[in-house]
């Protein structure tokens, strides 16, 4: 059980409970759909971009714990960040989780360190990435499904 | 509650060394096994032995261990037809599972007789395994697949069942124990009835065969399926039972060796049952290891198993009711060795990862069947099902193990 405290921290479980920016926003700059097949979590996400900045971000869908405070997570840490910053704070993060793809070295994680404890369970692992992956496509304006296979 | 005096557990769980080890400094709870059970000794032994001592390809060879390898895989399939109480040795076809036996019965039955208007019936409670492969054959033919809804308890709706079946149906393909749900169906009268208008029934049975005897005869089965690993058997074998009529008329599912009598450039006069259907080299300890499970289980018994496995579902079943804000998923009057539940609070995959820490093995997820999450409004469940090896012990563990994870999401 002392290993999972370190994957279910106090702060993962508030955000599980109390997810930020948990609703839709009305014709989006931004749209994708992400689902992992594996396990049916199913995420939203949405975009609205200014002068190429994100002005807003949020989420609705289905997941466990790690997926949904992951989501609610990544929509504080994005909001207000250039299109550029986020891109890099995407790679970043991934690298930190899967440690695949170049790390940069200048983006630290900040509040996000608090899910990497989810390394130590590789198939918890794209709970954790899921949403990540669904806003990268909605930033690429991508249509259509993502998945994290 | 301990365990029936006559049934002997700590011999049985001595025999599967597996039960040994430890997860997180946790003895193991294994109660994933209607997604794999685990091997016991001899099983292990059978493969062991046949590659330490008698392994050669089958069917081929004049040498000595040509004919010990081939000895071994005739035998297995005699212990298959006595097993599933087949009327003749040859109506027991070798696939790689489940899975491989419904895509042939699709492709060789149901494909050259299907036409555009003619119906597949299924069921809404169906593993993927046992829906995918149909609407392929639609696809290819302009079938159309009909499916038999279920009610809130997770039973067929024997009604719609009745009103769905029709001259226009050309096979009937059913679960005979549902792996999401544990329901077990009344796979006899959906064959009397389907029979009455001269339509065969295809039974998936790779759930039902470590909890119920099956007698296809009785059954009047057309085809009954079934895996070897979810009998305590190796993965990568499975059995089609087709009845003789039946297989001799349809053409083989793939061509090679084995399958064959003669083969010129002129044509090819394929080989008489099972062969027909076994083309190129078979997975012969896959066979050998499926007859020592088969004799493990028979030495044992299955309705001996069944009535232990019933005991512990009654137990976990009670004892997983009294915990607040757990609803269990499938409450048929009929089951058979596994409970599917969800939490109020904590998503499946989070109890998976969590009881796993109590070294707690349950399936988390959609287990396959993606329309029954549909019908019932989940994204997935928890699943814990139960092998013969299973304790009233173990049952506690998981319910203890499912409260700790409720506390741990307060």
């Amino acid at each position: 059980m002392e290993n999972l405290r370190e994957l279910y921290q106090e702060v993962i479980l508030d955000h599980n409970k109390n997810p930020r920016n948990f609703r839709k926003i009305e014709n989006p700059d931004g749209f994708a759909h992400g689902t992992n097949p594996l396990c049916g979590d199913q995420i939203d996400v949405y975009l609205m971009i200014k002068d190429g900045i994100i002005e807003d971000v949020s989420f609705e869908g289905a997941g466990c714990a790690i997926c949904t405070s992951s989501a609610s997570m990544m929509t504080l840490a994005l909001k207000g960040k250039t299109e550029a910053d986020a891109e890099a704070l995407f790679n970043s993060f991934h690298h930190a989780l899967t440690e695949e793809g170049e790390y940069p070295e200048d983006v630290p994680l900040g509040k996000l360190k608090v899910l990497t404890g989810v390394k130590d369970y590789p198939v918890r692992v794209k709970c954790a990435t899921l949403a990540w992956h669904t806003f990268d496509a909605a930033l690429k304006r991508l249509q259509g499904e993502v998945t994290t296979e | 509650m301990t365990n029936s005096a006559q049934y002997n557990i700590k011999a049985i769980r001595n025999d599967f060394p597996i039960l040994g080890r430890e997860i997180f400094g946790k003895p193991l709870v294994y109660l994933d096994n209607a997604a794999s059970t685990q091997h016991p000794t001899p099983v292990i032994n059978a493969v062991k032995d046949l590659y330490e001592q008698n392994y050669s390809n089958v069917h081929r060879g004049v040498h000595t261990l040509s004919q010990e390898s081939s000895n071994l895989y005739d035998d297995a399939r005699v212990k298959v037809r006595g097993f599933i109480h087949a009327a003749c040795v040859h109506e027991v076809i070798f696939t790689s599972g489940a899975t491989e036996s419904i895509n042939l019965v699709a492709q060789s039955y149901a494909r050259p007789i299907l036409k555009e208007g003619d119906e597949i019936l299924i069921t809404h409670m169906e593993h993927h395994s046992n829906i995918v492969p149909w609407q392929i054959v639609c696809e290819q033919t302009g079938a159309t697949l009909k499916v038999v809804p279920i009610s809130d308890r997770g039973e067929l709706e024997m009604d719609q069942f009745h009103a769905m079946l029709s001259e226009k149906t050309k096979l009937v393909s059913v679960v005979h124990v549902s792996n999401a749900l544990g329901t077990v169906n009344p796979v006899k009268e959906i064959i009397d009835a389907a029979h009455a208008i001269d339509v065969p029934v295809l039974v998936d049975g790779a759930q039902a065969i470590p909890h119920i005897p099956v007698d296809v005869q009785a059954l009047d089965a057309d085809f009954y399926v079934f895996s070897g690993h979810k009998i305590y058997g190796p993965t990568g074998i499975g059995v089609l039972y087709g009845k003789e009529k039946l297989l001799n008329a349809m053409p083989p599912y793939q061509g090679g060796g084995d399958m064959i009598l003669s083969v010129s450039f002129e044509g090819t006069t394929y080989n008489q049952l099972p062969y027909k259907f076994e083309a190129g080299t078979p997975n012969i300890a896959g066979v050998v290891g499926l007859g020592a499970a088969i004799d493990y289980v028979n030495k044992i018994g299955l309705a001996t198993i069944a009535a232990h496995e019933n005991g512990l579902l009654a137990y976990a079943t009670s004892k997983l009711r009294s915990i607040d804000g757990l609803r269990i998923i499938g409450e048929a009057d009929q089951k058979a060795g596994l409970i599917s539940f969800v939490l109020d609070a904590v998503h499946p995959h989070d109890i998976g990862t969590i009881i796993d820490g109590e070294g707690v093995a349950v399936r988390a997820g959609h287990h396959c069947a993606q329309p029954v999450m549909e019908r019932y409004k989940v994204p997935a469940t928890a699943r814990a099902s139960f092998a013969m090896y299973n304790t009233y012990q173990e049952i506690d563990v998981l319910a203890e193990a499912i409260k700790k994870t409720i506390d741990m999401f307060k």
